[in-house]
């Protein structure tokens, strides 16, 4: 099947990834690992780095898509000796729906601790942590091994490959919370503290962990620096099909045939994903909507089911690209129960410091439990509508988690308005695929 | 368990916090890697982990309740952790999770009287793909039916006895 | 300054400061909850949202939280917006959501900032159909309770109890809307300060425990400006009285000293007013058991005794300067005496001699919380002045402050300035003979005996200037000590000398004044802080006086006939046989106190004095502020306050025109005549004729109820309400009230709208700082002496062979004399343990001192060395106050098991 045959040259995040066994350094080397590193330290400034990524139109893969050099060039222009900064690399992983970096970090974690690398020296850290899921019991031993590797063969450490470079990495198990995937949840998470968010400014780039400068970047992305840096801006640009650079892992979850993660040029189309990666959807079942891009992204209908996946494309139909693994909601299961089930992980894993989040989102998970099990009136929509309203809009709340955890509700009150209504005048649980029943069938 | 935690233990986590700008950066991992060996973190446990790195009780408490994967109460030799996320959820883990509390004989939340299992809800283990996913211990299953359960069930209930 | 527009509206705002101070400080109401004047914003509620506009083009707004904006020039934002409103509306509905409607029963009732807001935003519906998640309480010990459920989750309380005053054990515990705040597990609260969580906190989550038992609406109770008297920092504070008892203390704001913060002794300590330690009539005791008399008896009854002899007046530091005054003037200047032993005598005289003069500035608290190096020298702040140790840990927030600058954020945007910070120290190098609590937060704690902190303060005045007195045969270690020190001085800018009376050592005070000097002649804004050890020593202490030593030796000289002893117990001063000694040598005594004191037990005649709630006076807190207190009960006869008694002494005797006041406006301004350095005291505060808009000012609530009723028990006819000579204030309702009355005689906070404590940005002409009415108490010292060195250092301190050097341990709650009689205190003091220095272990001790031997539980403290012992003052010994040698023969562990 052409788009999952290993390909370096189109597919080169997954070129290597092996989750079985992934490669050792040597291995990785014979693939092509650490040209990146070597090229960088064999004579790029820090600043050229940084404006090579930059120029690379690599965007954040976390689900925000920040150009990543634009966001290394924020860090204060010191040199490793004048100030500690960091370099962390976010795999907390959690937003449900997504499985792309658990596979990178299993199948070829040295090609992030190279990015990682690169990154360290392109903004002058000091320190280095890999932030992961704590559930991630395989990726984090194969990290651990990849790091003490890495060591060993000279590409961590001090004086990295002879260069004037010094760079140490660890790996930090998460205690386990959705917002720990926020950039200043999981630097305060770092400090061994309740990971709640904190407000910027200060950015993390100048005032981060520990107070001091630090970058947080998604696993996905650091996986795409050393290929950035080893051969070329043109390159890069050339293996996306719009505007952004790069090669992007998709995935689709739900009732599909074939589930999965697939590396796709960026832009490539949702049709793509779903029919010919995917293989279509299961027998017996019709695409109803999905979430582009994990929980957090607004429901987009089944007339999107073409609709090209850049960063651009699903923000004007209302959604947002976010992490790129799209959740098929079919025919047969129940858009009210999706959204409940939804709202019931937005609402658990508030952290509680913000009002609209912590005392809203609950409000929210009861009506819709209230509406799936027949007992919603016309004016608990009106609520959950007022809810959807209020806390939706970026800046009502403190951090980024209640606008996400309403993108999926705002438009599902759209989209399945007629769904609502009718549950409501029915006066009976939410029929059609309860999960249980999915089963059964 | 023993009244005091293991000194290897004890010598890992002051070596964390010797390596942090506040020794508190250590505190996460230093209750999961006591938790990893007791199964959970009793209260002895985390007065000494406070003390070792010079953060009061309720401070570490603060942090230790926070978080969804440091126990404060006792679990069962095996720790289930079945996904309640959305790709789940439409590929069915209602079903497993109900064929899961009657084979074991107990709620969400529980563990059973025998203390072999603990079955908790946990969300989305990034195994969307093989949905319905479940963790049991550091091994992952997926996708799991609800005919499969009586088997993993059996299979671990062998292991640890 | 910056110029906003709110609602279309011009508004001047200060520089730097947020948009929700602007719109307060412009009188907007704008409701908040997480935000605090004094925490900063961490924009955790949401509750101030407000619509800010990017030009006036901008039409379509977005809705930002005013606490966490900058009020920058030209910001345009709408309050009455109705997105914003809307949202805001919400914010309380969501907060309504698992809040109980318990109001009815909750005592923040009515001064509650919750249900102020809840109005002002005009949620009035509740649309919430489902179950509240319930929370477990605590019992958090005697002084605060706990209703979590009642929590709206703003976060405020752990802010204040671990960020700003230091606390460890108070926390937040799991997620999402189950977050809880509470301790680890039920048990007292371990700051001293927590008592600030029942006015920090927006709802009724943190209630004053003792006030719950005399419990009674805001609205329902008088209030009065009062001072606080339990240390010589001098925290303002309102008292409120209900039915003749008064109910409870909370906070005054005065922008230079307290603030927003009371001590938990302060605030819990005023117990002794209603406990049945109280004198309540004047009497004759024989055999310590009292006789009641008719005041006008006891009147003849005293001028027969004054022609018994040359009558000795003892003041002392818990009474009004009117009331010492009145005492000296009627014995005679000569035959005054300050009521303090030697060597506490001395010292005190000498601490308040350095602060009237010394060249260094003598700071106010809040000034003291920006300076950059701070050197406590030989006092347990934590203990003697727990406000102050308050203040100074805000050293570290100045710290993180700068850092802030820095980086361009500014001061009110708490956790970032924080996290900033969070590996600092507070500046504060602390050298005493034994661990204090402020050692934690300190950037080092040093130890060393008293005579050698005085050595080494000498060293370091020495090493900043030469020409401040040398010390002689110093160790390496303590000149490298002093060098350390001298240099951490000289890099601050504002450094501040700590310093005090604990060890009656006026080498110590020397040394500290030394080093004030010594920086002030380097060019440095030093500042100087004493502390003295009773609310009014400063005020005694100048006035001048005999020591009891000096007393003692005239009444075994046969020349004291009548001694009279005023607000004082001696036995605090003087070991069981000197006191005998001097009681069994006047002729007669004569005791004027509010209480029964060991003192007044022995007395041949006692008179009742009031306690400071029930009368009015001034006293001079550690940093020369003559501060007025006023009274909130009206007692009934024979009480009255000293200075009467004193008057109606002089009168029975003999005495007219000495004292022929009738006022205290008239005791007042006599005082102010007969002491030169009392000059100011008279604008203390207003006096009793004051009117505003020609009306007095009222002391009670507009909606005050069951005026008659209340003494329907007694007499159902109708009384005119209760008046006296003393006070500007009007005892009931009649009268008025606004938010630019006298700031010294605001008698509680309260504006339309504003129910809670929270009213006060009303009150302020900024958000932190000067009260509209104006200045709080005046300084009576002048900004600065010319002083120059003064003192020689002591020789090193040697320990002894078979005698140990028992050192005075001060106590936050124990050794307060007056506040120990209140209940809350008593709970929260914990049992008299003597720590033995050492690495044996210690079960008891017996230690003998002066005659007395005493069998004490002991533990050995291995921080203290051998030979040394720390004993709690008038714990175990009465009198036992400053340092001395004793005999003390310890019981080991062993042999007590
Ligand atoms: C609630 C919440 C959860 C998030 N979770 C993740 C996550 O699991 N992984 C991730 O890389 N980014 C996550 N993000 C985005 C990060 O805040 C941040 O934007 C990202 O790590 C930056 O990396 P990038 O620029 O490489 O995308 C989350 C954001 C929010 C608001
Ligand atoms: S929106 Fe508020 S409560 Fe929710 S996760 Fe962010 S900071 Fe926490
Ligand atoms: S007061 Fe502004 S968010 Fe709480």
């Amino acid at each position: 099947m052409s788009y999952t045959a290993k390909d370096p040259e189109k597919r080169p995040l997954l070129a290597l990834v092996d989750q079985a066994s992934p490669p050792d350094v040597a291995a990785y080397e014979r693939g092509g690992g650490f040209r990146g590193l070597r090229r960088v330290l064999a004579g790029m400034s820090p600043a050229e780095v940084v404006e090579e990524v930059q120029k690379s139109k690599l965007r954040g893969r976390g689900g925000a898509g920040f150009n990543t050099g634009l966001k290394w060039s924020f860090v204060p222009k010191e040199t490793q000796k004048q100030r500690k900064k960091y370099i962390v690399a976010n795999g907390d992983e959690m937003e449900p729906g997504t499985f792309k970096d658990r596979m990178l970090v299993e199948g070829n974690p040295l090609q992030l601790i190279e990015g990682m690398i690169i990154a360290a020296y392109a903004i002058q850290a000091t320190h280095g942590v890999i932030f992961l899921r704590g559930e991630y019991h395989l990726g984090l031993e194969r990290l651990k091994i990849a790091v003490e590797q890495a060591k060993a063969a000279g590409f961590l450490g001090t004086k990295i490959l002879g260069a004037d470079f010094d760079f140490e990495l660890i790996v930090h198990p998460s205690g386990g919370r959705y917002i720990c995937g926020e950039e200043t949840a999981l630097i305060t998470a770092l400090e061994g503290r309740r990971a709640n968010p904190r407000t910027k400014p200060p950015f993390p780039q100048v005032s981060g962990l520990w107070g001091l400068p630090t970058v947080v970047n998604n696993i996905e992305t650091f996986s795409n620096v050393p290929h950035i840096l080893a051969n070329g801006i043109d390159w890069y640009l050339g293996l996306s099909a719009c505007d952004d650079g790069g090669t992007k892992l998709y995935g689709i979850s739900g009732r599909a045939r074939r589930p999965g993660v697939y590396e796709l040029p960026l832009g490539t189309r949702m049709g793509v994903l779903l029919e010919e990666c995917a293989g279509g959807m299961q027998d017996g079942y019709k695409l109803r909507a999905f979430l582009p891009g994990g929980a957090s992204t607004a429901f987009l209908g089944a007339e999107h089911a073409d609709i090209v996946m850049d960063y651009a494309t699903p923000e004007k139909a209302g959604s947002r690209l976010g992490t790129g693994l799209a959740i098929l909601l079919d025919d047969r299961a129940s858009p009210i129960g999706m959204i409940r089930n939804l709202e019931h992980f937005f609402a658990q894993e508030s952290c509680g410091f913000c009002t609209p989040c912590r005392d809203g989102l609950p409000w929210v998970e009861k009506l819709l439990i209230e509406i799936d099990e027949g007992r919603g009136t016309p004016d608990d929509i009106a609520r959950l509508e007022d809810a959807a309203r209020l806390i939706g809009p970026m800046g009502r709340t403190f951090c980024a988690h209640a606008p996400g955890a309403i993108a999926p509700l705002a438009s599902g009150l759209k989209l399945f308005r007629e769904d609502f209504e009718r549950l409501v005048a029915q006066g009976r649980p939410s029929e059609g695929a309860s999960p249980a029943q999915g089963h059964a069938a | 368990m023993p009244d005091v935690i293991d000194a290897d233990l004890v010598e890992t986590i002051l070596d964390m916090a010797h390596h942090d700008v506040l020794p508190r950066g250590a505190c996460i991992e230093a209750m999961k890697i006591v938790q990893d060996r007791y199964g959970w973190i009793c209260d002895r446990h985390l007065k000494q982990i406070a003390d070792l790195l010079g953060m009061s009780l309720a401070d570490i408490d603060g942090v230790a309740t926070y978080y969804n994967l440091i126990f404060r109460q006792p679990v069962g030799e095996n720790v289930i952790m079945l996904c309640d996320s959305v790709s789940c959820w439409v590929m069915g883990t209602d079903g497993v999770r109900e064929k899961l509390c009657r084979k074991l004989g107990v709620k969400m939340g529980q563990t059973t009287e025998d203390g072999k299992f603990t079955l908790l809800p946990i969300v989305c283990l990034g195994h969307c793909d093989h949905a319905p996913a479940m963790l049991i211990n550091k091994e992952i299953y997926g996708p799991v039916r609800p005919e499969d359960i009586d088997g993993i069930i059996e299979a671990h209930r062998e292991k640890t006895s | 300054m910056a110029t906003i527009y709110i609602d279309g509206r011009a508004v001047e705002a200060r520089n730097g400061e947020n948009l929700l101070q602007a719109c307060l400080e412009a009188g907007t109401d704008l409701p908040y909850f997480c935000w605090h004047p004094e925490l900063g914003s961490v924009g955790a509620c949401r509750q101030c949202a407000v619509k800010q506009f990017q030009n006036a083009d901008d039409k379509r707004g977005r809705i930002v939280m005013a606490c966490m904006t900058p009020a920058t020039e030209g910001a345009i934002i709408s309050v009455d917006d109705p997105e914003a409103k809307e949202f805001r509306g919400e914010v309380v509905e969501w907060l309504m959501t698992n809040h109980p409607h318990d109001c009815p029963v909750c005592e923040e009732g009515g001064e509650c900032h919750l249900q102020d807001m809840t109005v002002m935003t005009g949620h009035r519906e509740r649309r919430f159909k489902f179950d509240k998640r319930t929370h477990k309480n605590q019992d958090l010990g005697p002084l605060v309770k706990h209703e979590m459920n009642r929590c709206i989750a703003c976060y405020r309380c752990v802010r204040f109890y671990r960020d700003y005053a230091g606390g460890e054990d108070l926390g937040v515990f799991a997620q999402h809307n189950n977050v809880y705040f509470g301790r680890y597990e039920s048990g007292t609260l371990e700051s001293t300060f927590s008592g600030n969580l029942v006015e920090v906190c927006p709802t009724g989550v943190f209630t004053d425990k003792p006030f719950s038992k005399v419990y009674s609406r805001k609205w329902d109770m008088r209030g009065a400006p009062s001072v606080c008297q339990h240390c010589s920092v001098g925290c303002n504070t309102i008292l409120n009285e209900r039915a003749g008892k008064v109910r409870r203390t909370l906070n005054r704001y005065n922008e230079d000293v307290n603030r927003y913060f009371l001590c938990d002794r302060g605030r819990y300590g005023n117990g002794f007013v209603n406990a049945p330690s109280r004198l309540r009539s004047a009497g004759y005791v024989m055999d310590g058991q009292m006789t009641p008399v008719p005041v006008a008896q006891a009147l003849e009854q005293f001028a027969a005794f004054a022609k018994d002899g040359p009558i000795v007046g003892i003041g002392s530091g818990r009474a009004s300067i009117e009331s010492n005054y009145a005492l000296r003037r009627f014995v005679g200047a000569d035959n005054f005496s300050t009521g303090w032993a030697e060597p506490l005598h001395g010292a005190v005289t000498r601490a308040v001699d350095i602060l009237r003069t010394t060249s260094a500035r003598v700071m106010p608290l809040h000034e003291m919380e920006s300076a950059d190096c701070v050197l406590v020298l030989g006092e347990d702040v934590a203990a003697t002045a727990p406000r102050l140790s308050l203040a100074l840990f805000q050293t570290r927030r100045t710290a993180c402050n700068k850092l802030a600058d820095k980086n361009r954020l500014p001061h009110w945007l708490d956790a970032p300035v924080r996290t900033l910070g969070s590996d600092l120290k507070a500046p504060i190098h602390v050298v005493t003979p034994a661990p204090t609590d402020m050692d934690v937060s300190a950037t080092q704690a040093l130890r060393a005996l008293p005579d050698d902190i005085a050595r080494l303060g000498f060293a370091i005045a020495n090493r900043i200037d030469g020409a401040a007195p040398a010390v002689s045969d110093l160790t390496e270690e303590e000149t490298a000590r002093a060098t350390a020190l001298a240099d951490a001085l000289l890099v601050a800018e504002k450094p501040v000398i700590v310093s005090g009376t604990q060890y009656a050592s006026t080498a110590l005070l020397d040394a500290a004044a030394n080093i004030a000097a010594a920086l002030v002649t380097q060019g440095k804004a030093a500042g100087l802080t004493l502390v003295l050890p009773e609310a009014n020593s400063f005020g005694v202490a100048t006035m001048g006086g005999l020591s009891l030593d000096a007393v003692c030796e005239r009444a075994q000289a046969g020349q004291v006939g009548t001694l009279v002893v005023m607000e004082a117990d001696l036995t605090r001063q003087l070991d069981a046989s000197a006191f005998d000694t001097l009681v069994r040598s006047v002729r007669h005594l004569v005791v004027i106190d509010h209480s029964v004191t060991p003192t007044a037990e022995r007395g041949e005649l006692v008179v009742p004095a009031t306690a400071f709630s029930e009368c009015g006076g001034t006293m001079i807190s550690m940093e020369g502020r003559a501060q007025r207190f006023l009274q909130v009960v009206y007692p009934e006869a024979p009480l009255q306050v000293s200075w009467r008694w004193v008057r109606d002494f002089a009168h029975a005797s003999g005495h007219e025109g000495v004292l022929d006041w009738e006022t205290l406006d008239q005791a007042v301004a006599a005082t102010a005549a007969g002491v030169p350095a009392f000059a100011r005291i008279v604008e203390a505060a207003p006096k009793a004729d004051y009117e505003l808009e020609g009306e007095h000012i009222r002391s009670q609530t507009h909606r005050v109820s069951g005026r008659t009723a209340i003494r329907a028990n007694i007499s159902v006819r109708d009384i005119p309400p209760p008046t006296s000579p003393d006070t500007p204030l009007k005892s009931d309702m009649e009268g008025t009230y606004t938010t630019d009355m006298p700031a010294t005689l605001i008698p509680f906070y309260q504006v339309p709208g504003w129910n809670s404590v929270q009213s006060l940005n009303k009150f302020q002409q900024e958000i932190g700082g000067e009260l509209r009415g104006g200045d709080v108490g005046v300084r009576v010292i002048g900004e600065r002496g010319t002083a120059g060195y003064a003192g020689v250092a002591p020789a090193r301190m040697a320990l002894r062979e078979n005698e140990v050097l028992l050192l005075p341990e001060y106590r936050a709650f124990g050794t307060g004399e007056t506040s120990m009689w209140s209940d809350p205190i008593k709970a929260r003091a914990t049992e008299a343990v003597i720590r033995v220095g050492g690495d044996a272990p210690v079960a008891r001790v017996s230690i003998q001192i002066g005659a007395e031997v005493f069998d004490v539980p002991a533990v050995n403290d291995p921080a203290l060395p051998l030979g040394v012992a720390l004993c709690p003052p008038h714990m175990v010994a009465r009198s036992y106050e400053a340092p001395c040698w004793v005999t003390l023969r310890t019981i080991s562990a062993e042999a007590a098991a």
